[in-house]
């Protein structure tokens, strides 16, 4: 099968807009959480989430109009509107603007979200009881579906290869690059924009996932302390919302443009659990044989695993079952790995969770840095692997593997490795 | 430019992202000013949310025009 490598990167994460500015901000351990105000939360069991700092783009602000025109922006939920962002922001670092015919047909979208409109949904419904259909408007469907991400990147930038999406719930943004890699490596293009949104933020969205005790609850009054994967004290995870988007690339084809060559996707593994609709099989399983599934791809072993970006939600339950099945794969391989979860700085993003996580594992490779585990101040297990607690730990990573599961028991593992010319 | 005139240009200004100058009479919704099907169908909601009225089917399909729209809603307006 054909190479593929990463050859630019694009993400709008709560920590900012921009790789540099997210990435600059996690090695700093900061704590994108903070108290919900866009809406009423004082009904709401959780009040925190890990929001994406709106302003005018400057200090690593979202600007919203530097990504999409107003007129568009009012068609359609944040979720596209963080897609296109991170979109323009990687088809940039790629330096890839096709314009024959030939590149433009070449060239795929595959970008995944878990829920997709689901603030526009609710919205809506409430119009459509108030005030009756003739109200709905004719942006209702097209700016909630989850594949309008791919398509209004598609229509932005010229792009006519396969115009793709994935709905995997958590494990979204992983499978669509997953996914799009395969893409490319069977031939279907040369390259793909390929990654996840989400925009869960809402009032419907907190209340579902309070129902399902999901969220944390015990740290209204202090939201940067409460993601906390791995901690005794956790107890749930703290929504978030952004995008992350990779420029996938078969490795020839970057190698002829003399590309920027990021990493090379070396690895790919799926499972189900079947098991539950919420929760972790308790023995790790499925966990267990996606990674098995990516290292057999990859053609590697576990000692050759350096970095482990977790999924890792601060959950109760998942943490720890996360946590056994990697000690399961690493074996006696465990002391040398470093694993952190990245969601203790971002929250989790759902769909983009993924997205965001692959290409944190990218810059972890570039420079050599494992990032933090921030607030893992008691860890509720021992263990050999170290979780990088606090600050981001200097170490040599030429492989990384990032993991993300999701409801419905659906679990992806990516592995990344250095590219050496 | 009538009063009613004044307030079609604002929506089809602010819904269709176009400079002010351009939204005259003339001007057609599709071919002059950009919009798509889909953009008409929702300029026709906004023209019956601002002026109180409904807008049927077969008469929105024949305003095609900032000029249209103009006429319609000067017989038509309720508010």
């Amino acid at each position: 099968m054909r190479r593929v490598v990463v050859t630019g990167l694009g993400m709008v994460t709560p920590l900012g807009c921009g790789v540099d500015t997210s990435w600059a901000r996690i090695l700093e351990g900061r704590s994108g959480a903070r108290r919900i105000e866009t809406f009423d939360v004082s009904d709401l069991p959780s009040q925190v989430a890990c929001v994406v700092p709106r302003g005018d783009g400057s200090e690593g602000t979202f600007n919203p109009d530097q990504w999409m025109e107003p007129k568009d922006q009012r068609k359609v939920d944040d979720f596209i509107i963080f897609a296109m962002c991170a979109a323009k922001q990687a088809l940039d670092d790629a330096a890839w603007h096709p314009e024959s015919e030939e590149d433009k047909c070449a060239t795929g979208t595959l970008i995944g979200s878990g829920i997709g409109g689901l603030s526009g949904i609710a919205d809506t419904a409430v119009l459509l009881k108030e005030r009756g259909p003739r109200k709905v408007s004719p942006f209702f469907i097209p700016g909630r579906l989850i594949n309008l991400a791919s398509g209004y990147v598609s229509i932005e930038h010229g792009l006519k290869g396969p115009n793709h999406s994935v709905v995997t719930a958590c494990s979204t943004g992983a499978h669509a690059i997953g996914d799009a890699a395969r893409l490319i490596a069977l031939g279907d293009a040369e390259v793909m924009v390929a990654g996840g949104a989400e925009s869960p933020i809402c009032r419907i969205g907190m209340a579902g996932f309070c129902a399902a005790r999901a969220l944390s609850t015990a740290f209204n009054g202090t939201p940067t302390k409460a993601s906390r994967p791995y901690d005794k004290d956790r107890d749930g995870f703290v929504m978030g919302e952004g995008a992350g988007i990779v420029v996938l690339e078969e490795y020839e084809h970057a190698k002829k443009r003399d590309a920027k060559i990021y990493a090379e996707v070396v690895g790919y593994g799926l499972s189900g659990d079947a098991y539950h609709i919420t929760s972790p099989s308790p023995d790790g399983d499925g966990g267990f044989r996606s990674m098995s599934a990516a290292l057999k791809r990859a053609g590697m072993t576990p000692s050759d695993i350096d970095y482990i970006n977790a999924h890792g939600t601060s959950t109760l339950v998942g943490d720890e079952i996360e946590l056994g099945a990697v000690e399961r794969l690493l074996g006696n391989a465990a002391s040398k790995v470093s694993m952190s979860s990245t969601k203790s700085s971002t929250g989790h993003l759902l769909g983009a969770a993924g997205a965001i996580e692959a290409i944190f594992s990218i810059l972890a490779i570039r420079d050599n840095v494992a990032p933090p585990t921030i607030n893992l101040a008691n860890p509720s297990v021992e263990t050999a692997i170290d979780l990088v607690p606090h600050a981001p730990r200097k170490r040599e990573i030429n492989v990384a593997l990032s993991n993300s599961f999701g409801f419905g028991g659906t679990n992806a593992s990516v592995i990344l490795q250095r590219v050496i010319n | 430019m009538s009063e009613i005139g004044e307030r079609v240009k604002k929506i089809v200004v602010e819904h269709l992202g176009v400079e002010p100058e351009k939204v005259v009479d003339s001007a057609s919704f599709i071919d002059d000013l950009g919009a798509d099907s889909l953009d008409t169908v929702e300029l026709v909601m906004a023209f019956e949310e601002e002026f109180g009225c409904e807008i049927p089917d077969d008469a929105a399909e024949t305003i095609l025009t900032v000029g249209d729209a103009t006429k319609f809603l000067e017989k038509n307006a309720k508010s």
